[in-house]
């Protein structure tokens, strides 16, 4: 078989236990025919690159409810870029204020998909980005 | 990164190469295929060890354990060798083409145990998206920011053997990679899930309490190609009961080492039964391995230095009586008639004119020719009408 299978990695950083959300996504992203390696709950940046790395994902998800987000999201994308992984997109879930959105977009999130966001919209938003990268 | 700088990556110990390799190997794409005929020369030097049973035995908690315990006995073992248990030195090669060429610090040292680790968990594929969940790393937290060990999830994409078609070429690039000891994890097993007998040198079934009868024990299949047999969740109740049905089950299939010693003369009915002695074969307890049955506890560690204890032994066994090379032969040969299948398929489907396919397929639903008349039409005419 050789298709390229978009292979992504969801992370609960921080320590907020809610992972409901996180995994609607990854089953989601799974129904929309992707490898999702679902890493569970209270990761560091260190943990989640260190997975993106062996695991050669494409695309890195963060769910992030504690507040946190402004301190984490740097730390994976900045690890990340350590690695030589700067290819790897990064999108963001769970609770995450208005104002904040710029700024993260600015550094480099592909997306930030709140609760009530339809699985279409991340899926073709992290396909898109995906392909666009491997063209 | 071309084919030969990310092999040439990998046998440095480059984690990035290392992990952009094993893409490409699984994805089958012509720069794994390449890569991985650079890397063959270096493989065949780890010890290869399958850890398979049903969905919920507790396969991940447990390879997490046992990887910890190797890694915590390594760290108190060694001293200043940690960390440099591979010393990569290109062999100056002033050709066009310089070979590549690694020296390495001879191989695990005996009794030292397996220094670096690497863990190749396979999960299922969706047969209707082809999409996947890969959730074995969920286990195995511990592990997370040691350098010595690596962990790669997998999908099946489509096997139904228990490990994904490729898994034997993503070992063979760890093996190359340095790692002395893979893991490999398979799905949930049922039953039929033997693949991963033929690919490793040790098989661990995983058992728990609870989990089906004694029938259950002495069908075919899955607790056959143990090597060794491990109850876990040990602390549940009915451990004796799981224990009793496999022990059971062992004797039948090794008489002539009993695990729990009979008595050749006993009282049946009122009556005195004598046994007629076995016949001795002097060589069995050289030859014969009888898989040992452990009990563990994976959540706290219980059990897990006999299960290293059993999983070393059972290398010298394989190394003092040729199994070790048997094996090797026999996984080589598995890959050989895949890949040769594979190669001869590819071809015929190549060859085949555009439609013949097709038009077969109509036919043989309409009930006009069989499927066996259908493939001696596509096989022999090559698509045409004979």
């Amino acid at each position: 078989m050789s298709d390229r299978k978009i292979r992504v990695l969801i992370a609960k950083p921080g320590l907020d236990g809610h992972d409901r959300g996180a995994k609607v996504v990854a089953r989601a992203l799974r129904d929309a025919g992707m490898e999702v390696i679902y890493t569970g709950l209270r990761q560091t940046p260190e943990m989640i690159a260190e997975a993106a790395l062996q695991e050669d994902v494409d695309a890195v998800g963060l769910s992030i409810l504690s507040g946190a987000h402004m301190a984490l999201v740097p730390r994976v994308l900045e690890l990340l870029k350590v690695n030589g992984q700067e290819r790897v997109k990064v999108f963001l879930g769970g609770i995450v204020p208005d104002e904040d959105v710029p700024l993260l977009l600015k550094m480099g999130v592909i997306g930030i998909y709140g609760p009530g966001t339809l699985s279409d919209t991340y899926v073709n938003d992290i396909r898109n980005a995906i392909m666009a990268a491997n063209a | 990164m071309t084919e030969r700088d990310l092999a040439q990556g990998v046998l440095e110990g480059d984690r990035l190469a290392l992990a952009r390799t094993l893409s490409q190997v699984e994805n089958g794409t012509v720069e794994g295929k390449s890569a991985l005929s650079v890397l063959f020369p270096f493989t065949g030097k780890a010890h290869l060890v399958g850890v398979t049973g049903a969905s919920g035995t507790g396969k991940s908690s447990l390879v997490n354990q046992l990887a910890l315990y190797y890694r915590k006995r390594t760290k108190g073992a060694s001293g200043p060798a940690k960390g440099a248990s591979i010393s990569a030195e290109r062999v100056s090669g002033p050709a066009k083409g310089a070979s590549i060429s690694v020296e390495r610090a001879s191989g695990p040292l005996q009794g030292a145990g397996p220094r670096r680790i690497a863990i190749v968990a396979v999960d299922p594929t969706s047969p209707f998206t082809g999409g996947a969940i890969l959730g074995d790393r969920i286990r195995m937290r511990d592990l997370a920011g040691d350098p010595e060990v690596f962990i790669r999830s997998m999908a099946t994409r489509g096997s139904l053997g228990g490990i994904a078609s490729s898994t034997a070429a993503v070992v063979q690039v760890l093996d190359a990679a340095g790692y002395d000891l893979i893991l490999i994890e398979t799905v949930g097993a049922g039953q039929s899930e033997v693949d991963i007998a033929r690919l490793a040198h040790t098989t661990i079934v995983v058992e728990a309490p609870g989990l089906g009868d004694d029938i259950q024990a002495i069908k075919a299949g899955i607790l056959e190609i143990a090597d060794v047999l491990v109850v876990n969740k040990a602390d549940l109740p009915g451990v004796e009961n799981t224990e009793r049905a496999l022990r059971g089950s062992l004797n039948l299939a090794h008489p002539l080492r009993l695990a729990i010693p009979m008595p050749n003369r006993f009282m049946h009915h009122g009556k005195l039964e004598m046994v007629p002695d076995q016949p001795s074969v002097p060589d069995a307890s050289e030859t014969l391995w009888v898989p040992p049955i452990l009990r563990t506890v994976a959540l706290d560690g219980m059990g897990l230095p006999e299960l290293a204890e059993a999983i070393a032994k059972h290398r010298t066994h394989l190394e003092a009586t040729g199994g070790w090379k048997r094996k090797e032969r026999w996984r080589l040969q598995t890959e050989l008639d895949l890949l040769i299948q594979n190669a001869l398929v590819e071809g015929f489907r190549l060859r085949l004119p555009a439609g013949a396919y097709e038009q077969a397929l109509e036919d043989v639903q309409e009930r006009r020719i069989s499927p066996n008349q259908a493939v001696e039409k596509l096989v022999n005419g090559t698509g045409k009408v004979t």
